[in-house]
């Protein structure tokens, strides 16, 4: 209102210029324009060289390994159930460290997923919330302590246990590496099960009550499942971190190129047998190949679990 | 003789310190709708919620007084609640349709309380669609996933997987207060089908609504029942000043 007690139009108060509807008509939004086509540009080329460095590094890596494959004696010793580069001819086979591999990874799982899950559900469900914001975070920091000082703990702590416990030659075993990387997963797991759960909404607990189900029953049958593509996810993180994590493995799972029988005896993994010769190889070489051959069965391996990852969660999307 | 199903007697409520249902005394027939109107915060809903005690989820929550379902105390220590809860359904005021099938919502209630039987659960699932006149919109999709339905479809799907156990009272929070008036007619139709073999509790803000659908209207006001009669006397010659304020728009 005016002084005077009249309305005042805004125009009577801002002289506003009618905008022109010509393209580029000023100066100012010319250059705006031209922000915006630089912006794209960068944008453009920050997703470009993202994906073409992948392209280029598995280009690189399938290159590197495709002499082994060209050479038949090599190549025919690529399936030997022994990896002994160095003896005299040298044996390449990949199964041992695939072998290796698989069970410290599947074996990691088998402890990590209950756990995790089973803490996710306790911080989110029944825990107070006191006690949840304690925990949380403390689980979160453990996310972040290094492999290699993981490795050293279970090199000079876990080792020894699993070798007095079981009565064994020695504590390097797959076992061993199993438990140590569940323990680097299980925060991953926890936290970001711990998450989805979090954001089921409460009307589900509240619809599935009103059907008569207890808290804990509505928990196992409702909460939990429609929690399932989080939790899943976490588990798919959780095993990203596990099956390519080295430092830890080449400490703790004694690195011998045999198929394992058992979760008892060391094992060498893809990982630990690339960070391990990789360095004293000499460039060209048989061996040298054949670690780019291991590099490159990882490679596929570890873009398989993601994809069988993908699917499952778009799955459990559309249900959703 | 209409035979009782609810009643209350002195019944109050206290969230905390604060006194949320004040001396309610109310009594419900079998096979009636009874309506529960009023303001927001009033106390309608926590007096619905009573009644299958899911207030029970709130821990500052304490209740007094007499809450009968037929011949047992609702609030008694030995009432079993999932007992309670598989004879009095719920309905909310958003759809809440679980994250899974069609089929797997209404037959979630029955596996929960430990039917096995394929045939069974075939036969029941069907049956409360139908009640809950889904059934044809939705038998070519019962393995869908039921949050893709509308608005108005997922509402009637909570009221069959409500029906599923087969309970004798159903409470009904604002069931359309989410809904479009086409829905909203759904649903309200539906009500005076189920009302023959249901004891219905609905809360409403929608005065019309109340008028519509049920047989008895309770009005509520900060936690005081002011008036409980039958509805057509309600809305035509309120006994209660208030009441009348309420129902002609004059305030709330």
């Amino acid at each position: 209102m005016s002084p005077n007690g009249e309305h005042m139009a805004i125009k009577d108060v801002v002289t506003v210029e009618k905008p022109s509807l010509a393209k580029s008509a000023s100066k100012r939004r010319r250059a705006w324009n031209a922000f915006e086509k630089v912006s794209e540009g960068i944008l453009f080329a920050s997703a470009f060289i993202g994906v073409v460095t992948i392209i280029l590094i598995f280009l690189f890596l399938f290159k590197e390994a495709l002499p082994v494959l060209f050479d038949a004696k090599t190549a025919a010793s690529l399936t030997a159930s022994k990896w002994y580069p160095i003896s005299q001819p040298p044996v390449f086979g990949l199964i041992p460290l695939i072998a290796g591999s698989l069970i410290v990874t599947v074996g990691a799982i088998v402890i990590s997923v209950p756990l995790g899950v089973g803490a996710a559900i306790y911080l989110s469900m029944v825990a107070s919330p006191m006690v949840r914001e304690i925990l949380k975070p403390t689980i979160e920091v453990l996310a972040g302590i290094p492999s290699v000082v993981l490795g050293f703990f279970g090199m000079a702590f876990l080792a020894p246990v699993v070798k007095s416990l079981f009565h064994l030659p020695t504590g390097l075993t797959a076992l061993t590496g199993a438990i140590t990387l569940a323990l680097m997963a299980l925060p991953t797991i926890t936290s970001i099960s711990e998450d989805a759960i979090s954001s089921v909404p409460g009307k589900y607990m509240e619809a599935a009550l009103s059907l008569g189900a207890t808290r804990w029953q509505a928990i196992v049958t409702v909460i939990v499942p429609a929690a399932f593509s989080g939790i899943t996810a976490s588990v798919m993180l959780g095993i990203g971190r596990a099956i390519g994590e080295t430092m830890t493995v080449l400490m703790v799972t004694g690195n011998a190129g045999i198929i394992p029988d058992s979760f008892l005896v060391p094992v060498r993994t893809m990982t630990a047998t690339i960070a391990a010769e990789m360095g004293e190889v000499a460039r060209g070489s048989d061996h040298y190949h054949a670690l780019f051959v291991v590099g490159a069965v990882l490679f596929i391996m570890t873009f398989i679990i993601n994809l069988i990852a993908d699917m499952v969660s778009r799955r459990m999307k559309e249900v959703e | 003789m209409i035979k009782t199903k609810i009643s209350a007697e002195n019944l109050n409520l206290f969230y905390g310190d604060f006194h949320a249902l004040k001396d309610i005394h109310i009594s419900m027939g079998e096979r009636q709708v009874t309506a529960l109107i009023g303001p927001s915060g009033c106390g309608k809903s926590t007096f619905l919620r009573c009644l299958n005690r899911m207030n029970d989820i709130i821990p500052t929550c304490r209740v007094q007084g007499k809450l009968m379902f037929e011949d047992t105390e609702i609030y008694h220590p030995d009432t079993d609640v999932v007992a309670l809860r598989k004879r009095v359904g719920m309905v909310f005021q958003a759809p809440n349709p679980f994250p899974k099938s069609v089929y797997e919502n209404v037959a979630y209630a029955p596996k929960l309380h430990g039917l096995k039987d394929k045939a069974r659960l075939d036969e029941i699932v069907e049956t409360s669609l139908r009640q809950a006149a889904l059934w044809d919109e939705v038998k070519d999709r019962l393995h869908k996933p039921a949050l893709g339905l509308s608005g108005g479809q997922q509402q009637r799907l909570c009221i069959a997987r409500a029906l599923a156990i087969q309970p004798e009272v159903l409470l009904m929070d604002e069931p359309t207060s989410a809904l479009d008036p086409i829905s909203t007619l759904k649903i309200e139709e539906l009500i005076r089908e189920l009302k023959q073999y249901y004891t219905i509790v609905i809360v409403t803000h929608n005065m019309q609504q109340a008028a519509r659908i049920s047989d008895k209207t309770a009005f509520f006001l900060v936690g005081d029942l002011v008036e409980f009669d039958d509805t057509e006397v309600i809305f035509t010659n309120p006994k209660d000043q208030r009441t009348e304020d309420y129902i002609t728009g004059r305030f709330g």
